[in-house]
């Protein structure tokens, strides 16, 4: 029995097609990576499943009930990280536990909290604010805020987009070896394919269309684990199920490009920099700091 | 260690001492002293060159009642009240001397009887007036914000509620507190008819007509500082489930935070400004009401006594605001968003 069940689903915002069709069936425990272009609706599959978004037509069933809000059994990881930046590492963290585990006493409480600020190595950057953290240590909080929940399932959404190359790798570590710690069905949206096979045990392609973007039927990942990053890049394996990942991404990406660009190789899952939100005051602060810095020199 | 004093310094818009404490830890003394010439000379420069033209043009403008007063003048005048004020410490001081004296005297033939205390009851004096303007306009203030910031979270919240009820705000906010007076002072008037009213009824007036018109920066600044919350916050309180009470404690008031402040100092600014008028026509004994005094009486005197009224009012609404600023940097997450 799937797990999580998407039936036929259909989504659009203001009378334009975003999901079509998109069917899903993911096992408990299993760890699935749905890959695809910029703005082909991958964070609006994820709030689906999250109970951010309602479909329009179709269903969204999470361990067999249909799906109708947020729940603390989903955490959710959000591509921006989302802390609260008047809060601590600590509180941000503590925020979500209060709130799920009530009948737990406060001493209980603290010690799960910090076991999770642990578990993501930010022990040493308990008491700081996020706007002291870098982006790689907001993720981290982001995860173990989701973790400390204790969910059933971690939704993320392409939640190492907005990171360096070198804490990108370090990351996609950690987020492995906490799934295989705590055995939790995860799913995971990437624009990184190698990252879905490094991690996954299935790689689902998103495929825009027309009429909105459909689910591809997936690729199954059978490489042994623990996968090793420097290992599988010569694993001929990996290649074959990255060349065939990446071809359903390019003929997709073909059918949909006008017949003058076909020579040029457009299939390729482009990488936006993903700008992480700055309020109003942060920008205005960031910009005066500029403006400093250069009058200063 | 001045590296902290610095940071604290920025942190409560104390930002001005920067340059002093820097000197005095010898950081780079000639930049410092070029950095104070700024911040402290200009300034100087700009009240003395507004205390000189005062000087030269007011002798020339004629009253019924003599010339403006110059900077001397109200400088003497500004004395003399302080003196005035002295003098009625010392009697107040030499009344309860005497007292203190006849008390033992009946206690001494009379032990069974309590002594018939009698409180000093002199003239109030320029610093009574001050305290009497503070405390109305906090009152007031505290009135407006605690009905204001609820309200403004209700509306920033429920769009509903703020279209339903915007066209009110906007039709009561410009409305001048001269016309909410007469109002105040009849309902107030009628409320309170008993013999020994629990506060001067002047100052309830006063505290209610500021209330009335210092109450909507606050509420439109929260309104728009709740509306305005980043809506992957909300998806936060949403995600983990946090109850509404939770919701509203630890996400949608400390991220309108700095809005709010912004709309506080408003508001006070507002208040401080209004309520000079409703104590000239409520008769609280405040600033206002000693400018309406001594406008009444028509002494040789009054003008410079009006001035230096004024200057104090300009000076309190100054500090009022630079308190506003420090308190808003001291509880906001972030730097201040608001305009100086």
């Amino acid at each position: 029995m799937s797990y999580i069940y998407l039936e036929n689903v259909q989504k659009s915002f203001a009378g334009q097609p975003v999901l079509k069709d998109v069917c899903l069936s993911i096992e408990k425990g299993e760890f699935v990576a749905i890959v695809g272009f910029s703005g082909t609706g991958k964070s609006t599959l994820l709030n689906l499943m999250a109970g951010l978004v309602m479909p329009d037509e179709g269903k969204v069933l999470f361990d067999q009930r249909e799906v109708t809000g947020p729940g603390p059994e989903r955490g959710v990881v959000f591509q921006n990280y989302s802390l609260l930046p008047w809060m601590s590492v600590y509180e941000n963290v503590r925020l979500g536990v209060d709130a799920v585990f009530r009948e737990w006493g406060d001493e209980e409480r603290d010690r799960h909290t910090r076991k999770y600020i642990e578990m993501v190595n930010l022990t040493p950057a308990l008491r700081k604010r996020p706007s002291e953290l870098s982006g790689g240590m907001r993720q981290r909080v982001s995860v173990a805020r989701a973790l400390a929940m204790n969910p059933q399932t971690l939704l993320m959404d392409e939640p190492l987009g907005a990171l360096d190359a070198l804490t990108r790798s370090t990351l996609q570590d950690e987020i492995g070896e906490i799934w295989q710690k705590e055995k939790k069905t995860v799913v995971l949206i990437t624009n990184d394919v190698d990252e879905g096979i490094l991690l996954a045990d299935r790689v689902i392609p998103l495929l825009p269309g027309e009429n909105g973007a459909t689910l591809h039927e997936g690729v199954r990942i059978d490489l042994e684990r623990p996968r090793d990053r420097k290992q599988i890049n010569h694993n001929p394996r990996f290649q074959e199920l990255r060349k065939r990942i990446f071809q359903i991404l390019r003929e997709i990406g073909k059918s949909t490009t006008p017949a003058e660009d076909q020579d040029r190789d457009r299939g390729l899952p482009r990488i936006d920099p993903v700008h992480q939100r700055l309020s109003l005051s942060d920008r205005i602060r960031r910009f005066r700091n500029a403006h400093v810095i250069a009058t200063e020199n | 260690m001045s590296a902290k004093v610095i940071q604290v310094l920025d942190k409560t818009g104390f930002g001005m001492f920067v340059p002093l404490v820097r000197l005095i830890t010898w950081d780079e003394p000639a930049q410092q002293l070029k950095e104070m010439g700024k911040t402290y000379g200009l300034p100087i420069l700009g009240i003395t060159v507004f205390v000189l033209v005062w000087g030269l043009i007011a002798p020339r403008i004629q009253t019924s009642i003599g010339a403006l007063p110059g900077p001397g003048e109200v400088w003497s005048a500004a004395k003399s009240l302080y003196a005035e004020h002295q003098a009625e410490k010392l009697r107040e001081k030499e009344y309860y001397q005497q007292q203190a004296l006849r008390k033992a005297k009946w206690e001494a033939r009379f032990p069974e009887k309590p002594f018939p205390f009698q409180p000093y009851a002199g003239k109030p004096t320029y610093p009574n007036y001050i305290l009497t303007s503070l405390y109305t306009v906090f009152t007031g203030f505290v009135i407006g914000a605690s009905l204001a910031i609820p309200l403004g979270i209700i509306c920033g919240m429920s769009k509903a509620i703020y279209i339903a009820l915007n066209p009110l705000i906007q039709t009561f906010k410009p409305v001048s507190p001269l016309a909410w007076l007469p109002i105040a002072t009849l309902v107030i008037s009628a409320m309170m008819s008993g013999p020994n009213p629990p506060v001067e009824k002047s100052f309830l007036i006063s505290a209610v007509v500021v209330a009335l018109c210092s109450l909507w920066p606050t509420l439109i600044n929260t309104a728009l500082g709740v509306a305005s919350i980043e809506k992957d916050h909300l998806n936060v309180a949403r995600v983990l489930r946090l109850s509404p009470w939770k919701t509203v404690t630890k996400i949608v008031i400390p991220s309108s935070l700095p809005l709010i402040f912004t709309g506080l100092r408003l508001s006070l600014g507002v208040g401080w400004m209004v309520l000079i008028a409703a104590e000239m026509l409520a008769q609280n004994p405040g600033l206002g009401k000693f400018v309406w005094d001594m406008f009444q009486n028509g002494s040789s005197q009054t003008l410079a006594m009006i001035l230096v009224a004024v200057i104090t009012i300009g000076l309190i609404g100054f500090a009022l605001d630079r308190i506003m600023v420090t308190l808003q940097k001291l509880f906001s997450y972030s730097g201040s968003v608001a305009a100086q």
